[in-house]
């Protein structure tokens, strides 16, 4: 059953994905992206990861892809024009393409992580949302800080760039 | 104009006493009409105007003949001219000899006024010096089709009848 | 020869052995799960779309008595059987689409607004339990999150009608939506924090069921331990009260009356009611993004958009507002009746509100645009942060 629905999400998911670089209008592209990230949000789900899922689809579909819609139809960006395909391009492409693979792949086989099987989540400690807040509070307490201090500093950022006049 | 603003004081900008006081005015009709006071609706094919209709209604334009059963209309076809929406035809004939009203010379052959176009505007009453087309109160003009939607002259001095006095002018002896 | 025997005989052996495995599969865990899981979805959307069609009705009815009118009365007795005629007249009438619409998003759209509301409804416990099976349709953990992520997703719906119309109104309008949905769901989201620090959990059924014992978030001065026999002995109900009305009580009631406040508005905006229908305005905008649609297209929008109505009620109403839960009422482990009566109890509060959503719009006049953002960023984010910092405060008052 899981694995039925990672294969369906996870394919919808590359489909999407597939959509966002090869349509030509842009609205086409947003959306493509939001499916994809539903899609992505889905296979948490059937992870049991229910927090990031939704949080996937509350932070990610609801409101960056939204503001990303709304610049967009505000800027009536046209569709892509088709160019022509250079060979060499395309070979470039390839090759750096094939490169990347490669390195990812090597990267995987020697992490040391990923080798040994990860032990499975125990049936009564499925209460994502406490799990993540105590790792993130216990463990990761001075990351998330700065984080939220760097954060704090970009938006303040933001606000004074936006302003109208500038003194 | 430059429209002055009030500063609002505190309780004002909070807004919601305003808030509360609109809910408290929209229950209150609510209520009363909820007992079916102070409903201005009319039910309409049941309850009709007909009663209450001012002396100064515009229905829709007639046709009058007067005390002596004579058209009234002479055709000069001003109300043709005038019709804002061109919806009055008339098609003026001759009065026949030996006709008692012979010196009137003209009455009207064709008098339609295509309903689907009149818009009640009252000009053809006022520009009529035999005072022969007046705007009564019916209201109410149904046709299934757009011929249907045509007065013809009998229809129109159906729906005007008799008016008596205000034009003298061919009664009197030659 | 017992009753099984008898109806055997009706069957071919072969016949008889699949109708077993059918059955046995219908009371093993997962089937079982599986058919009420379909039967409890089933009845809930059926009578969530007969609330819709209810709702437009009252609205209309509503207006008219607020203006002194009385609104449609003619089709069935008191015009109840009006909802049918327009159902009717719409699917009866041409789908039209416009010549310069991008056919494939115009369609899609009308669908994107519909169907996010109707899964809000899934995580909502419209009930206790009957016969020993929960009401609640999916128990997550998540459950609050879940109402407010899938909320946000409709405005792409609105967003694409919009844009997909290709026709002034109905862009402004599509504009007008994303950015209101965007401001508004900050305030929405935030002005939860508060209630989910007091009960900690997100589960709506959990956060229910505190509400079963410490009284509703909205008035959390429920007498404890008040009791049906309690009633008739006045000095015990007196003990009670007095428990009820601690100080505890009264300081943590603060921050969750300005979240209910929060929420309750915040949640007018996002399902574009009045006074924050900025995306339809009707004066202004010719109905905004729906403007270029007919028959089934508009339909949808119209159902859609009663629909959150109804979704949005549903959380006011299961956050704040006590859920299916009534003073006195035990739930439905107590037998079947009462976990009817809770059924009935909570679709008689979305009522209420849905009628206090109606009477608000017939009452206030609309936002002007830049009002309702400076609302927004300036006035509720602000207040609802404050609100958490309060909550922190008086929760470690009181522990």
């Amino acid at each position: 059953m899981q694995l039925t629905l990672f294969w369906i999400f996870s394919l919808l998911m590359i489909l999407f994905a597939l959509g966002v670089v090869s349509l030509r209008s842009p609205i086409s592209c947003a959306l493509s992206l939001v499916g994809s990230f539903l899609a992505l949000a889905a296979l948490f789900v059937t992870l049991d990861a229910f927090f990031i899922g939704i949080i996937q689809v509350l932070v990610a579909a609801g409101a960056v892809m939204v503001l990303f819609l709304f610049i967009i139809m505000l800027l009536n960006l046209q569709a892509e024009e088709r160019r022509p395909v250079k060979l060499s391009a395309m070979v470039g492409a390839g090759a750096i393409i094939f490169c990347f693979i490669k390195l990812l792949a090597e990267v995987i086989a020697a992490s040391p992580l990923l080798s040994r099987p990860i032990p499975l989540l125990q049936e009564t400690a499925t209460n994502d949302i406490a799990m993540i807040g105590t790792t993130l509070f216990r463990s990761f307490n001075l990351p998330f800080q700065i984080i939220g201090v760097l954060l704090l500093v970009a938006t303040v950022g933001v606000v004074l760039l936006s302003r109208r006049t500038l003194k | 104009m430059i429209v002055d603003r009030r500063k609002l004081n505190w309780t004002e900008r909070l807004y919601f006493p305003a808030i509360l006081q609109g809910l408290a005015i929209t229950w209150k009709h609510f209520k009363k009409s909820l007992f079916g006071k102070g409903i201005i609706t009319m039910q309409y094919p049941e309850e009709k105007w007909d009663a209450r209709l001012p002396e100064w209604y515009r229905g829709a334009p007639t046709l009058v003949k007067d005390e002596h059963g004579r058209e009234r209309c002479v055709s000069c076809q001003l109300c043709e001219f005038i019709c804002p929406p061109r919806a009055i035809t008339i098609q003026p004939m001759e009065i026949s000899e030996g006709d008692p009203w012979r010196k009137v010379e003209k009455e009207p052959r064709i008098f339609d006024i295509d309903m689907a176009r009149c818009i009640y505007c009252g000009l053809c009453e006022e520009v009529c010096p035999e005072q022969a087309i007046f705007l009564r109160k019916d209201y109410s003009v149904i046709g299934l089709d757009r011929s249907q939607m045509v007065h013809h002259k009998e229809k129109l001095y159906e729906m005007g009848g008799v008016m008596t006095g205000l034009v003298f002018k061919w009664n009197e002896k030659k | 020869m017992d009753a099984s025997n008898v109806i055997s005989q009706f069957f071919s052996p072969a016949a008889w052995t699949f109708l077993k495995a059918v059955a046995g599969w219908f009371m093993s865990p997962i089937g079982f799960l599986v058919w009420t899981t379909l039967v409890k979805s089933a009845v809930l959307l059926g009578i969530v779309l007969g609330l819709v069609s209810y709702t437009v009705y009252a609205e209309r009815r509503v207006s008219a008595l607020i203006q002194d009118r009385l609104g449609p009365n003619r089709v069935g007795w008191q015009g109840l059987l009006q909802p049918v005629a327009d159902a009717l007249k719409l699917l009866l009438k041409e789908n039209f689409t416009p010549k310069s619409a991008n056919y494939f998003y115009f369609r899609l759209a009308p669908k994107l607004v519909m169907v996010p509301p109707i899964l809000v409804l899934a995580v909502i416990p419209v009930g206790s339990s009957l016969f020993g099976v929960p009401i609640t349709i999916a128990s997550l953990n998540t459950g609050a999150l879940y109402v407010l992520a899938i909320s946000s997703i409709s405005v792409y719906g609105i967003v694409l009608a919009g844009w997909s119309s290709n026709s002034k109104y109905p862009f402004l309008g599509g504009i007008r939506s994303s950015s209101q949905m965007i401001s508004y769901e900050l305030s929405l989201a935030l002005s939860l924090v508060p209630v989910f620090m007091l009960i900690g959990s997100l589960n709506l059924d959990t956060i229910v069921h505190y509400q079963v014992e410490h009284g509703w978030l909205v008035f959390p001065f429920w007498p404890k331990g008040m009791t049906f026999s309690a009633l008739w002995h006045p000095a015990e109900a007196l003990n009670a009260f007095r428990a009820g009305l601690s100080l505890k009580h009264f300081l943590y009631w603060i921050p969750l009356f300005i979240s209910f406040l929060l929420f309750l508005i915040s949640m007018f905006a996002e399902t574009n009611r009045l006074p924050f229908d900025l995306p339809e305005a009707e004066q202004e905008l010719i109905g905004g993004y729906h403007t270029e649609y007919s028959s089934m297209g508009f339909a949808l929008f119209f159902l859609g958009e009663y629909t959150a109505m109804i979704a949005g009620a549903s959380a006011i109403i299961t956050l704040f507002l006590g859920g299916w839960s009534l003073p006195l009422i035990p739930d439905g482990s107590h037998g079947w009746g009462w976990g009817i009566v809770n059924i009935v109890t909570f679709f008689a509060k979305v009522v209420a509100l849905l009628l206090f959503f109606i009477w608000v719009r017939w009452t206030l006049p609309r936002f002007r645009f830049d009002q309702l953002m400076k609302l927004g960023w300036y006035f509720f984010f602000e207040l609802a942060i404050v609100n958490i910092f309060l909550a922190a405060a008086v929760l470690t008052y009181i522990h």
